[in-house]
């Protein structure tokens, strides 16, 4: 039950020279719940239409359960997809809407119309809506449809499940609620599972690994703690959250930010040369210093103390614990922990920084 | 505004339907009625009157099946896919709308007429378009083509294409997808393309009078009939029939109106849910 996609490659049709999808190459093993990361216009839902066979490629393979899906067609690819827009049939009704795929079966392989009634309400108690069958569409709310749509992909057992922004038109508290039952739903089936989604947080929290995507290519490929960690770019590092930036140098195995009021901290095993650390917010510590860096309270996140920095050219806005004192006559900043890039590529190692900084 | 003002707009908009749409059919009703409903009645039993109501049925029945099939296939086309000259296609399609009528029957007559380009050849065969009953259809079918094509291909747009790639992956044909998915999703906008488009078959008179050449009890349809017996001084029997079909066409376009209000429902609703 698993897709491996290799080297695929798809040019903008009419326009050759843009490359919507530039060697892209992933392996998803049975079970696992991926997700396609990026911003709009990275690829994402491209490779996802890629995959369920909507949208041709110029080369490379996609194979699902060790067939080349070149030879498959819709049915046999064994895939449900669930559509940004829900795309349901709105002219027929809930039931209908999930009885679709099995009433399309040819006469030989469609189950009895009993046994289609009896999928459709498993169906319909699986979604938690067992008394909406004979509504039509227009008649539910966002989330409602959103789950139709799902139960109507899964009413001929696919092995494999995709989504395309699935939550993207519901309100922040029930999309959190969906989608952590998505996930239940997706280890109770056993599914293989790959959803496309802007939101950095919504994949971190429902997927087993992101798959970032920046103009066509793949950036990273790897689990929440290694992106974190080890982010391959800066765009990475800044896709996944916010992020503060200190432009700098190593020097014999210093690194030396350029900004004033920064301290100075060791890094181990890095060649000299200019380099950028990267943090976030709350990565940092302050102490008091005379003539230090302007600082002043800028409001509060997760019970945590917005500070807003002078550093001269720029202001920075860092985290501290709320029980923190400001210090009236200017601070210095102690980056805690960084990932240092040079050229846009992590230097390795950083937790040598973090030893350090500790 | 005011309220003087609004009254007046409506009144003024009133009394120009009043003159320039429902007067006429009523006059040609109060004619037909001139000497009696028995009198008027028994006009239409005469064998040329049968002959004509039946040609206009016959025609009527079969280019909307042609054109009902023509304009889903090219509506559907023209919204599903995207391919070069697409918006010359779709000014196409209304060719028949600006171009004269009459224009029409010429090309026919030109291609099928005895001197024309075929028709000699044709005639050696002893098929017969100019003049007969498949010239009439070739006629009409010119002139209704656009309505159920434009009717329907507003809707389809709007559709998108969302719902037959659902339809495809949940593993259904091409002909499930369109029977079960996009024609019936499409219903009202097509029944409304499909009355249009009747109730201008019926109606239709200049293309079909070249090509038909006037042979009472053979190829005169209603409306062409209706000018013979007005020419013949026979007036009632003229406005009898006058009034039969000015009472199909409003028929047809009652019901249409009945269904044009259900699609508006249905492409509000489709809206919501985008």
């Amino acid at each position: 039950m698993s897709v491996r996609i290799e080297d695929l490659v798809r040019r903008a049709p009419g326009n050759h020279d843009r490359i919507l999808l530039d060697q892209v190459t992933v392996d998803i093993p049975d079970g696992a719940f991926v997700a396609l990361v990026g911003p709009s216009g990275a690829g994402k839902t491209t490779l996802l239409r890629a995959i369920a066979g909507l949208d041709p490629f110029d080369t490379g393979r996609i194979v699902i359960d060790d067939r080349n899906t070149n030879d498959l067609s819709a049915r046999e690819r064994n895939v449900g997809f669930v559509f940004q827009n829900y795309a349901l049939f709105r002219h027929m009704t809930v039931a209908k809407n999930i009885s679709f795929g099995l009433d399309v079966l040819p006469g030989s392989q469609r189950p009895a119309k009993s046994e289609i009634d009896r999928r459709v309400k498993e169906l319909l108690d699986l979604i938690q809506l067992p008394d909406l069958g004979s509504s039509y569409p227009q008649r539910l709310s966002g989330g409602q449809r959103q789950r139709v749509a799902l139960a109507r992909a899964l009413a001929t057992r696919p092995k494999h499940l995709l989504l395309d922004e699935p939550f993207g038109a519901l309100d922040p508290v029930v999309r959190r609620t969906v989608r952590q039952w998505l996930r239940s739903l997706h280890d109770q089936l056993g599914l293989t599972t790959i959803l496309v989604t802007h939101d950095q947080e919504e994949a971190l929290d429902v997927a087993d690994r992101l798959v970032v995507m920046q103009d066509g290519r793949i950036v990273q490929d790897d689990g929440a703690e290694a992106l974190e960690n080890r982010p391959a770019t800066p765009f990475v590092m800044e896709f996944l959250g916010e992020t503060l930036s200190f432009p700098g140098r190593i020097t014999g195995g210093m690194f030396l930010p350029e900004l004033p009021h920064v301290a100075p901290f060791p890094v181990a095993g890095i060649a000299d040369g200019p380099a950028a650390a990267l943090i976030r917010p709350h990565e940092i510590r302050l102490t008091p210093e005379a003539g230090g860096a302007p600082v002043q309270r800028a409001g509060s996140r997760y019970g945590l103390s917005k500070l807003a920095v002078d550093l001269g050219d720029r202001i920075v806005d860092i985290l501290v614990p709320a029980s923190e004192a400001v210090p009236a006559s200017g601070v210095k900043l102690h980056i805690a922990a960084a990932r240092l890039f040079r050229d846009d590529r992590l230097l390795e190692p950083t937790h040598e920084a973090r030893v350090a900084a500790a | 505004m005011s309220a003087l003002t609004r009254w007046s707009l409506v009144g003024a908009t009133w009394l120009i339907i009043l003159i320039v749409l429902i007067l006429p059919p009523l006059l040609v009703l109060s004619e037909a009625l001139r000497d009696g409903l028995l009198t008027a009645l028994q006009t239409l039993a005469d064998p040329d009157a049968l002959s004509a109501i039946q040609l206009t049925v016959e025609m009527t029945i079969l280019s909307v099946a042609i054109n009902t099939v023509f304009g889903v296939l090219a509506a559907w086309t023209i919204s599903k896919y995207r391919f070069p000259f697409r918006g010359v296609l779709v000014a196409l399609i209304e060719i028949p709308i600006s171009v004269s009528p009459v224009v029409a029957g010429l090309v026919w007559l030109l291609l099928f007429g005895s001197q024309g380009w075929w028709g000699a050849a044709l005639d050696r065969y002893n098929i017969h378009i100019a003049f007969a009953s498949p010239g009439i259809l070739l006629a009409t079918l010119f002139v209704t083509f656009p309505y159920v094509a434009r009717t329907v291909l507003p809707l389809m747009e709007q559709q998108g294409r969302d719902a037959e790639d659902a339809a495809m992956l949940l593993g259904a044909s091409f002909w499930q997808i369109l029977w079960r998915v996009t024609l019936p999703d499409a219903r009202w906008a097509l029944l409304s393309g499909v009355l249009l488009t009747t109730a201008r078959a019926m109606g239709e008179f200049g293309a079909v009078s070249v090509v038909s050449g006037h042979i009472p009890g053979m190829t005169e349809t209603m409306p062409l009939h209706i000018e013979t017996l007005y020419n013949g001084y026979q007036s009632v029997a003229a406005f009898t029939m006058a009034a039969l079909l000015a009472l199909m066409a409003m028929l047809t376009v009652g019901f249409r109106a009945m269904f044009e209000n259900r699609a508006r429902r249905m492409a509000k609703a489709g809206g919501m849910e985008a």
